[in-house]
């Protein structure tokens, strides 16, 4: 029915085969379990680029809810967990929506989203001190075709660390 | 008080006094009715202006494309012309405009003054009845010249249709540009037929949403430029920026009450948006809304009785209208899809609104109890729509799958004449200006 645009989508796949032919070279050694062993990174545990690739940084949601999905209730579960570990970190949620809603109620779910995704780490222990939280309605997408495979992308909300001691 | 909002908005000064040239308006025998069904546009001869140097003609080009615009007129090409005319002071050979089935003329003189300011005079003849149906005079700027053209546009509109014209007005944009992930928002002002394009913020901070002051040289929108996203208000003479109230949370979706002293909009409250408004000379702010919902887009009713604004409280985003105070308010969209952006029409008839159903999204109206539900306008993605002044045509904006980004569109209340209105880069969020006075 739609355009299927293919651009995007043959991009990710060079870079993730950049990617790995790079990390390829790089080590030998066999494939660790630890995700945070994974070899894709040169992390140092504690950083923002640990949190970011071995914690996740951000959960998705469906057309017009807030409710955590079980595969996001995971995801946050681990960045309660890193968190908590590493307390020197504040955080700002941002919450975002996908284009098919009008900007004010889009602003608003948004702003939804990131609550919800906040209380619910709070619920996990972390201090709500550290969290602060900000809609940017759909006024910042990651993806940009104009099918469901981007639309789904961008319902989101994404945990960005502030400097330890923020 | 209007007159020295008249100075504002002109950003330059400028006199414009009218005159009427002689004779009696006759009586019509070309008319518009305006509210048939499906009009046929008035065949109308609009010949150059008469000048020393090309404004006359560039004046009466901006008059016909303005008629023209509106869909209810359509100017003949200056090909089939006639008679040529050369002193707009005798009356013209009505023969020869009937011939080229020319059922209103206008012709028009422009001279310099001495003080350097422009006269534009033009005269509006009735080619059947043989009588002039008006006949004024402006004094301005050379400056102003593309205003004094909307001004005699509305003249004749008026004249011919009994409505007020809407052609002497500005619209405020947010004008975006960049890749989509990094749109660059920058809030903008111009004329009604997309001219006189003029930048007021830089692009730096999203912005969204601007609504014009109905009273002053002013817009409230929404900024991102703090930590948290709030709504302010700009001054367009002044670039001014003040922040709306001192809410604690974000703020947004606002717009000015009728009488320009209240600005309402949304407060984000944890999972909930409430609205709420702010008396702008004594800083009081109510609640009106109190739900475990999103109620936001709030507009007034023209006679500041009554609101009407959008809320998911029933699952879905619905239209409900509650007292300008607050109270229970009542459900208006029952059809099948969900409703947004509600606006009440300036006329008080009908309330023009977003609508999304089956993957589409419409630019519809109804009447403010809900009835008589008409969709204008249907596509990938619609939204938003700002009425005219005379409450006779939309704007809203509107981006096709795969263009890049969004473009002003005006369709009139009857669903035809849809035109885009042409800006140097996107453009989203309209909202139209009253007439200039």
């Amino acid at each position: 029915m739609r355009r299927i645009p293919t651009a995007p989508i043959k991009l990710i796949a060079i870079m993730l085969v950049a990617g790995f032919a790079v990390t390829g070279c790089a080590s030998k050694k066999p494939l660790p379990n630890n995700p945070g062993e994974l070899g894709l990174n040169n992390a140092a545990p504690g950083t923002s680029q640990d949190f970011t690739v071995n914690v996740g940084d951000r959960i998705f949601f469906d057309t017009d809810s807030s409710a955590i999905r079980a595969d996001a209730q995971q995801t946050l579960a681990r960045q309660a967990q890193w968190l908590n570990q590493y307390p020197n970190y504040s955080i700002t949620i941002e919450g975002h929506a996908d284009e098919r809603g009008t900007r004010e109620y889009n602003i608003a779910l948004g702003a939804r989203r990131a609550a919800a995704t906040r209380d619910f780490l709070a619920a996990r222990g972390v201090n709500q001190a550290r969290i602060r939280t900000i809609s940017y309605g759909k006024e910042r997408p990651v993806a940009t075709c104009d099918d469901i495979s981007c639309w789904s992308q961008n319902r989101r909300a994404v945990t960005q660390l502030g400097g330890p001691g923020s | 008080m209007r007159k020295p909002t008249l100075r504002l908005i002109a950003f330059v000064t400028m006199a414009m006094t009218a005159f009427a040239l002689g004779g009696q308006p006759a009586r019509a025998l070309v008319e518009i009715d305006i509210n048939k069904g499906n009009i046929e546009p008035l065949p109308i001869a609009i010949t150059d202006f008469i000048s020393s140097d090309g404004i006359g003609a560039q004046i009466s080009g901006v008059v016909a494309a303005d008629l023209q615009s509106s869909g209810l007129f359509a100017p003949i090409g200056k090909g089939a012309f006639i008679e040529k005319v050369s002193n707009p002071d005798v009356a013209p050979r009505f023969e020869d405009w009937r011939v080229i089935n020319a059922q209103a003329l206008v012709i028009g003189r422009v001279i310099e003054e001495g003080d350097g300011r422009l006269r534009a005079e033009f005269r509006l003849w009735d080619t059947f009845a043989g009588e002039q149906m008006l006949g004024e005079q402006f004094f301005t700027n050379r400056d102003n010249w593309r205003r004094v053209a909307h001004i005699i546009a509305d003249t004749i509109y008026q004249r011919l249709t009994g409505e007020k014209g809407y052609f002497d007005t500005r619209v405020v944009f947010v004008s975006e540009s960049g890749p989509k992930d990094r749109r660059v928002k920058k809030l903008a002002i111009m004329d009604q037929d997309g001219a006189n394009v003029r930048y007021l913020t830089r692009g730096d901070d999203i912005v969204l949403t601007p609504r014009f002051s109905p009273t002053r040289q002013e817009i409230t929108y929404m900024d991102f430029a703090g930590g948290e996203p709030k709504v302010y208000l700009l001054q367009l003479e002044t670039g001014q920026r003040e922040l709306v109230g001192d809410f604690p949370g974000m703020t947004f979706s606002p717009r000015f009450s009728p009488d320009g002293q209240q600005v309402i909009m949304s407060l984000q409250q944890g999972g909930n948006a409430n609205i709420y408004s702010m008396d702008l000379r004594t800083r009081r702010t109510t609640r009106l809304t109190n739900s475990n919902a999103i109620d936001t887009s709030p507009s007034f009713s023209p006679d500041g009785s009554r609101i009407v604004f959008e809320s998911d409280r029933g699952g879905r985003q619905q239209l409900y209208v509650m007292g300008a105070g607050g109270g229970e308010p009542q459900r208006i969209s029952f059809g099948n899809g969900s409703y947004s952006t509600p606006v009440w029409s300036p006329r008080g008839d009908l309330i023009a609104f977003t609508k999304q159903s089956g993957g589409q999204f419409s630019i519809g109206v109804m009447r403010p109890d809900g009835s008589g539900e008409r969709i204008l306008t249907t596509g990938f993605h619609n939204e938003g729509p700002t009425w005219a002044p005379n409450g006779r045509v939309l704007m809203f904006f509107r981006e096709a799958a795969g263009s890049g980004g969004p473009q002003l569109f005006t369709i009139d209340l009857t669903g035809r004449n849809e035109r885009a209105i042409r800006t140097p880069e996107f453009g989203s969020d309209p909202a139209w200006s009253p007439l200039l006075e």
